[in-house]
């Protein structure tokens, strides 16, 4: 390697990066978005996925859930730094293992003639996916699942005309009776 | 039914309830109804800026040197943009600021109105929080509640974007104590167990050193009594990051001096071989580390900290206490009392070889320079200009670059809110309005920007604001004519491409100052630097002293290129010294 020029100090051992879904509990109020999504970009990580809708109309509280890919390190940063945000009560981070439900939701809309159609429906019929518009030239399917499942199903209909693609992001909720506390140590 | 009152009121009235003394400004068509305001409030005393930077700054200054908030008023638009710097200045520095800036009326937001920019959206990432208050009623509780997020926990700056419209509506007044009553508690408990645990690593350490940093000035006058009382219970030697000096005295013999980039030797190298290192109060920035993995490979860190944020951000340590740095060391200072009673007579034997290197290390004289007899060397300049003002309650704050090192390093501070310099942005043009505002803030004590001739060009327009306001502030400019640092890194990393740091058609300072109603005075030669020092002392003025010095004079000891602790340059004496001239080369 060559030598640095820079007095800032060379990036060094590589951590193993793996992929995390960070759940965020905020305040629904203007700007909360651009100040989560924000934070991401600023500080140079990055947002694969997202979905936000609000979970408790009475304190309007919204949950934010982001796919996000760095080592172990970074996602600890990610969460301390998110905790920082002045509208963020809690934050969770969750590996992709079988210690929590994932789910996510796709349509998938189908043009073709009609031997395409039929091909393709039979691929749907192999998933759990549900019809919710058919026409003679069309249908649009719904699959609720996990995220390799809707990429497993996305990929077996691409030959038959897939002409749009809706997806959720994934949403993530721990097994059992464990919910995520209020992190201990918020500081203004 | 009760009072109503307007926005503007409202402002003026938290204002008053936060025990404002000043505001620094800049009015223009979005803050007018707040300008129409000003008038019926006289314990507040506005102070009208030439550029709203320098209110910032400004601001900065009074926050840093006060340990209250500085508050700002700006108008929208180009008077929001200008305050982006200070904003951010402040942000990287955790100084409480309170922003307000006017807006467009709300039925005008979105509709590229004149003056009109995205206020919030352009200050979220620098500052803690930041609102637009489209509805009247939630103002009082905003204004509060900023003044609360600026100086609670980290502090920070805060804006409040406040539409024209919302100025003239009115609404119900909520008092401090009512609101404070909301805001939920920050306070978080100290971990007891990993205190015990510390204090058994402090009972063990062979080769200790304190690193302590900004957060320690930042927690208040008792967390610097506590921090020099547990250096000497402990008997370790402390340094300090550029942001914590005056925290402990300069002038004490435990004190190593300031550590980092332009660090001593003996810091550094205590750093580097330490057994235990105790970080109170600072982030690890890379300023300090040098290069990453080679960071004082053999210690077991500790780390002190309110921002669980900087906990493992950059250094991975082995124990952290979450909290206010005054409140962890009175815990700390308290265990090792009981736990370990004899300790203050034991320590002396046990680390007294380390202090032995550390004298080693102090022999090299690292901050070491020749002055002749016909150019001033700008080291010299600060070290008489410390000599000289020494013996009185003295406040620095400079620009940004060499001046900014040397004054770090040869200006001795003994207590702290002494120093005022933008350390984690590093913005050339800070130390004339900072100044300002810390005259403000300690009327009568003598204040001086020690600055470069190309910073001061930055924000010279205060200088006007300075002499608007019977301000005496001094300042001192180490005139090399060249972007002395730029300069530097060029010399050292750059082949000697000299490219665009030099600077032709300075204006004569003199004279300058003479224009904007203040004194100017030259100082050319070593013979009569003490007694232009002493004139510019006396004068009641606001005064521009230039001091022209060596054009080509570099800022060591210097740890180059992502190098560790213990690989610095330690100047053009070092010459003789094989290994260090191969370490250079490879700079140059």
């Amino acid at each position: 390697m060559s030598k640095s020029l820079s007095a800032y100090s060379v990036e060094n051992k590589k951590e193993k990066t793996e992929k995390h879904i960070m759940v965020v509990w905020v305040d629904n109020e203007s700007g909360v978005l651009t100040r989560v999504a924000g934070l991401f970009s600023g500080r140079g990580y990055n947002i694969e996925t997202l979905a936000v809708a609000q979970v408790d109309d009475a304190k309007h509280i919204s949950r934010i859930t982001i796919t996000t890919e760095g080592t172990n390190s970074v996602v600890d940063q990610i969460k301390a730094q998110l905790l920082k945000l002045i509208p963020v009560h809690k934050v969770a981070s969750f590996q992709i293992n079988n210690k929590s439900i994932l789910r996510e939701l796709a349509l998938v809309k189908i043009i073709g003639n009609k031997k395409n159609l039929e091909k393709a429906k039979k691929i749907c019929n192999s998933f759990k996916t549900e019809y919710l518009d058919t026409t003679k030239s069309s249908f649009i399917v719904e699959l609720n699942s996990t995220r390799s499942e809707i990429d497993r199903l996305i990929k077996e209909l691409k030959p038959y005309g897939v002409a749009s693609i809706a997806r959720t992001g994934p949403l993530i909720m721990s097994k059992g009776s464990e919910i995520t506390q209020i992190n201990k140590g918020k500081i203004l | 039914m009760t009072q109503q009152l307007t926005g503007a009121q409202i402002v003026f009235k938290v204002l008053e309830d936060h025990n404002v003394e000043y505001i620094f400004g800049y009015p223009g068509g979005a803050v007018l109804p707040l300008y129409d305001e000003l008038i019926h409030h006289k314990k507040i005393k506005h102070i009208l800026v030439r550029h709203e930077q320098g209110a910032g700054h400004a601001a900065e200054g009074y926050a840093r040197s006060s340990g209250k908030p500085g508050v700002v008023i700006v108008t929208s638009g180009p008077g929001a943009t200008n305050m982006v710097t200070a904003l951010t200045d402040a942000y990287m520095d955790s100084i409480p600021l309170v922003c307000i800036s006017g807006q467009v009326p709300t039925h005008l937001i979105g509709t590229d109105a004149f003056q009109e920019c995205d206020t919030t959206g352009i200050t979220r990432p620098c500052t803690k929080h930041n609102w637009l208050v489209k509805d009247i009623k939630d103002l009082p509780l905003i204004l509060h509640k900023a003044f609360h997020i600026a100086t609670s926990g980290r502090p920070g700056p805060v804006l409040v974007d406040i539409p024209k419209d919302v100025q003239f509506q009115k609404t119900k007044y909520i008092k401090k104590e009512q609101a404070i009553k909301i805001f939920p508690k920050t306070d978080v408990k100290i971990e007891e167990n990993e205190i015990q645990k510390i204090a058994e690593l402090i009972f063990k350490a062979k080769k200790p050193i304190i690193y302590s940093g900004g957060g320690v000035i930042n927690s208040g006058e008792k967390a610097c009594q506590l921090t020099q009382e547990f250096a000497k219970i402990t008997g370790f030697p402390i340094t300090s990051t550029l942001q914590g000096l005056g925290a402990y005295p300069g002038d004490d013999n435990q004190f190593l001096g300031m550590l980092g980039m332009h660090g001593t030797y003996e810091a550094n190298n205590a750093m580097h071989d330490c057994d235990l290192m105790i970080n109170i109060g600072a982030r690890f920035d890379d300023r300090i580390t040098g290069k990453i993995d080679k960071f004082s490979p053999k210690s077991k860190k500790i780390h002190i900290d309110i921002d669980p944020s900087s906990i493992n951000k950059i250094i991975k340590v082995d124990h952290a206490v979450v909290g206010d740095v005054g409140k962890v060391l009175n815990k700390l200072i308290s265990v090792l009392n009981k736990k370990y009673p004899n300790f203050k007579k034991s320590n002396k034997a046990s680390i007294s070889k380390w202090w032995e290197q550390i004298n080693k290390w102090r022999e090299k004289d690292s901050l070491f320079f020749e002055q002749g007899n016909k150019i001033l060397k700008p080291q010299y300049a600060i070290k008489r200009l410390y000599e000289l003002t020494k013996n009185r309650d003295t406040f620095i704050t400079t620009e940004v670059g060499q001046h900014q090192m040397w004054a770090a390093q040869y200006y001795k501070f003994r207590k702290p809110k002494r120093w005022m310099t933008s350390g984690g942005l590093g913005t050339m043009g800070f130390g004339l309005p900072a100044a300002i505002g810390v005259q403000l803030a300690n009327p009568g004590k003598l204040v001086v920007d020690i600055a470069g001739e190309a910073s001061i060009l930055m924000n010279m327009q205060e200088l006007s604001t300075a002499v608007q306001y019977r301000l005496p502030i001094k300042i001192f400019i180490i005139n090399n004519q060249y972007m002395g640092m730029v300069r530097q890194w060029q010399e050292l990393l750059h082949d000697k491409n000299y490219s665009q740091s030099y600077t032709e058609a300075l204006p004569d300072f003199v004279k300058l100052a003479e224009a904007y109603g203040a004194v100017g005075i030259r100082a050319t030669n070593p013979d009569e630097l003490d007694e232009k020092i002493k004139e510019m002392i006396d004068s009641p003025k606001p005064v521009i002293f230039d001091c022209i010095v060596e054009q080509n004079e570099n800022c060591f000891p210097m740890i180059p290129s992502g190098k560790a602790h213990n690989e610095m340059i330690l100047g053009p004496s070092e010459k003789k010294d094989n290994k260090i001239t191969k370490e250079g080369k490879v700079l140059v």
